[in-house]
């Protein structure tokens, strides 16, 4: 399969502090790529440099063969990655119903769009029940599922998502990962998923990079991670 | 303050105390003012600059203490020099009784009120019932006085060098303070009101005080201005006023304490520049003047000087 | 009694005025947290504009809808040039560049049209009027209730209206779903433009049209986005009607019209210091 995602050499930081110092990575065409790492490692550094929001970026950065380095957010995201930011990034002032049809306002074909809103109500249903509800209004995880639902109105033929599991009980996470998988074995979208929770992102993931203080320490198939003992041990705890 | 430094500002005096004898009458009427405007502008940057308080009225202030003095002069016998401290007491007072209030504004409202402030002066001025008081819309006139002690100095050359004392008195105390620790609680405030709360500084004290001490030295500037102009009228304390004051303040630099003198000779110049340009588009011209001192300078003159200086110091290093 | 509503009435009239040129501020605060203190001057730019259309002979509603149109432009056209090159700047700088602004539209206006004081037409007839309110008062009620709700169908109803709602909310989620926040603003400070206009083409009839004649409103129009809560913008009409109002009664009834300016804005003034969040805003509870 070919590489969806490259990034080659990428070094990235805020204002005049680096945070990432030269990194390879890929997401190949409909697979999940997971980055584990602590805290303070610079992994939401990697996905807002891939989408160039906030961060300083150089090296070598394609999408689908364009290389997008230095492109503005909006255009990057046109051309078809979703992102689901840390903190969510829901708008909380407007409805659940407002904030999916935000998700597809790139999108023309007004039938193909309720399709596809109606498509993610059935795989969220709790949604469903929330169209008219200000978004702020909703639990944590309901805000993490309409996060994703609204990143998937775009049509996304990758979706990044930072730490889709903080601060939700696991149940819900639970719920949140069987239909990322759903939705990846279905539809074919690509993930690149940042995660704390090294076990589901294992369980869920095809290929798993490990960063450390800006560098990618450990890269390749999940069982890596669970064969090494001592990765093992740092990261999975046991 | 750097042994250096003391020379400098002390070789700055001087030079400053022989404009009088240098220049004629009109030059020296502009140069008087731009001290008077040095004063009122500093006022301004204490409050907004180092306290964060925005004002847009300090026209205000700046009318009370013009008023006090061309009242008193023309109603008491208060010789003219007792005016000028009277004047910055009932300002201090004004400030800081309008600084209550405003502790529960911020930003935008305390802006619009500080607005309110300054459009409702002419207003009050002219009104009715302060009338005998106040010589209503006419205004009243302001006499000369003549140098004590018979010396040989004109009127003029007198009253420039009160304003120079006076401006080197007030510049020093405002120096003294915002490097004190009540500078730092005034600062401090500013940037982060609830840190500078649990730190046990008494933060709806020292706002008020500020606005007070604000207030007192603009009035005192305009004490001095009626002095200076020989009349009051309430048509020359409009709102246009007090957007000259915050013009003069964000050119100068608006947090600091040498950006006041830069901003009174903008001020002051600036604007019969503009007329000379362009009778027809003053206005016009001015405005761009504005836009084009912000977009070299966001951070008025002394912001960047302070920037010239660290891109020369890292040269250097 | 009759007078009383004649004064009331006639409030809301002036009212609307207000509360349409408050509106046009708070949404220009809402999406760049400034306050264009350049909309007066744009909208009387804007109304001579339409002055001089009708006076080459253009239909009237013609000539409004045109100098709509320019508003529009031209709004787009100082954001694109003269606001976007500032972002970032500090605050106070703005408001600064902002004021520069407003010196340089205004002397346009007078060197291109002299400073005199005109009148302007109005194209209400005073036979629609009553006992209460005059012919024009009556059409100024109509025409700014219906721009207020083509205002609220736009905000409401249309994809870019959300878009734009969305990245006055959230600019950098906004980006993550492919809006194009800067042309959002700038699309935002054209619509301002265009409902400043009507404002000062509503005025205009009643203040007679001169190069400053929007002083006064842009100053009722703060104080009455203040008064709704600045956050709020249906607050802001709220806040201009009842404004209007009160200016009208100050004036007739507490103090002569020399202070009514000035008691208005005491009023104002008291209202914020005992709600400092306005009317209806919410305040913003800061984090620590």
């Amino acid at each position: 399969m070919s590489a969806l995602l490259e990034l080659t050499a990428v070094v990235a930081g805020y204002g005049t502090s680096q945070v990432i110092h030269g990194i390879d990575m890929s997401v190949a065409e409909g697979g999940i790529a997971a980055l584990l790492g602590a805290n303070g490692a610079g992994k939401t550094t990697i996905l807002r440099a891939i989408c160039n929001i906030r961060v300083r970026v150089s090296g070598v950065i394609v999408f689908g063969g364009l290389r997008i380095h230095g492109w503005a957010t909006e255009e990057i995201v046109r051309l078809g990655i979703g992102h689901v930011p840390e903190g969510r990034g829901t708008f909380a002032h407007l409805t659940v119903e407002e904030n999916l049809l935000l998700g597809a306002y790139t999108r023309r074909e007004r039938a193909a769009v309720a399709d596809d809103m109606r498509r993610l109500l059935d795989h969220f249903p709790r949604l469903r029940e929330r169209l008219a509800q200000q978004a702020g209004t909703l639990s944590g995880g309901e805000q993490q599922m309409l996060a994703i639902a609204r990143a998937l109105m775009l049509q996304p033929r990758l979706l990044l998502l930072d730490e889709p599991s903080f601060g939700l009980a696991p149940l819900v996470v639970q719920e949140i990962f069987r239909i990322l998988r759903q939705i990846n074995e279905s539809e074919g979208v690509a993930m690149l998923l940042v995660e704390q929770n090294a076990n589901l992102a294992l369980d869920l993931a095809s290929d798993v990079y490990l960063m450390e203080t800006g560098r990618i320490v450990l890269s390749g198939a999940p069982a890596l991670v669970r064969d090494n003992a001592a990765v093992r041990r740092a990261y999975l705890g046991y | 303050m750097s042994g250096g430094r003391t020379v400098g500002l002390a070789a700055l005096l001087a030079l400053a105390a022989l404009v009088p004898f240098v220049v004629g009458s009109f030059h020296l009427l502009q140069a008087t003012m731009v001290i008077v405007y040095a004063i009122a502008l500093l006022g301004l940057n204490i409050l907004t600059g180092y306290n964060g308080q925005i004002s847009l009225g300090h026209g205000a202030f700046y009318a009370i203490g013009a008023y006090v003095t061309a009242v008193l002069l023309d109603r008491t016998g208060v010789p003219y020099w007792a005016t000028i401290p009277i004047a910055g007491t009932v300002c201090l007072l004004a400030g800081f009784l309008f600084g209550l209030p405003a502790l529960r504004l911020e930003g935008l409202y305390l802006a619009l009120s500080t607005f309110a402030l300054a459009v409702a002066t002419p207003q009050l001025l002219k009104f009715r019932a302060l009338e005998s008081w106040t010589g209503g819309g006419q205004g009243l006139f302001v006499p000369t006085f003549q140098a004590p002690f018979g010396l040989p100095l004109a009127w003029d050359q007198w009253l420039y060098l009160i304003a120079l004392a006076i401006a080197a008195v007030l510049f020093l105390l405002a120096w003294n303070l915002l490097r004190g620790s009540i500078g730092l609680a005034i600062v401090a405030i500013r940037d982060h009101p609830v840190a500078a709360a649990s730190m046990g500084i008494d933060v709806a004290r020292t706002k008020a005080l500020t606005f007070g001490v604000s207030a007192m030295y603009t009035g005192i500037a305009g004490s001095l201005g009626a002095l200076v102009a020989q009349f009051v009228a309430p048509d020359s304390f409009s709102f246009l006023l007090s957007l000259s004051f915050l013009v003069g303040s964000v050119i100068g630099g608006v947090a600091s304490i040498s950006g006041a003198v830069f901003g009174a000779i903008f001020i002051q110049f600036v604007p019969d520049l503009a007329d000379q340009v362009s009778k027809a588009l003053t206005g016009a011209v001015y405005g761009l003047l504005l836009i084009g001192m912000m977009a070299l300078m966001p951070g008025g003159v002394v912001g960047f000087l302070q920037a010239v200086r660290r891109r020369w110091a890292a040269r250097q290093g | 009694m009759d007078a009383f509503l004649h004064q009331f009435l006639s409030g809301l009239a002036t009212g609307g005025i207000y509360a349409t040129f408050g509106l046009a501020l708070v949404m220009i605060f809402q999406a760049t947290h400034y306050i264009n203190f350049a909309q007066g001057e744009q909208a009387m730019f804007s109304a001579y504009v339409a002055l001089i259309l009708i006076q080459a002979g253009l239909p009237y509603w013609a000539a409004f809808a045109t100098a709509l149109v320019f508003a529009f432009v031209s709004g787009v056209a100082l954001e694109r040039l003269v606001v976007r090159p500032f972002i970032g700047a500090p605050v106070l700088s703005v408001v600064v560049v902002f004021l520069g602004m407003l010196f340089i539209i205004n002397s346009l206006a007078g060197w291109l049209f002299t400073y005199g004081v005109q009148a302007f037409p109005s194209p209400f007839p005073p036979g629609l009027g009553n006992r209460f309110l005059s012919g024009h008062e009556i059409g100024t009620i109509l025409v700014t209730l219906a721009t207020l709700a083509a205002v609220y169908l736009f905000f409401r109803h249309t994809r870019l209206g959300l878009a734009m709602r969305a990245a006055a909310e959230n600019p950098e989620a906004s980006r993550l779903v492919g809006i194009r926040v800067g042309w959002t603003l700038a699309l935002g400070w054209g619509l301002a433009g265009a409902i400043g206009a009507v404002a000062a083409i509503m005025a205009a009839p009643i203040i007679y049209i001169e190069p400053n004649m929007m002083a006064g409103i842009l100053l009722y129009g703060f104080a009455a986005a203040l008064l709704g809560g600045i956050n709020n913008p249906w607050g802001a009409v709220a806040g201009g009607f009842i404004v209007g109002v009160i200016e009208n009664l100050a004036g007739a009834y507490v103090i002569g019209t020399e202070l009514k300016l000035s008691v208005a804005l005491v009023i104002i003034v008291v209202v914020l210091v005992a709600r400092p969040a306005g009317l209806f805003g919410t305040s913003i509870v800061g984090r620590v």
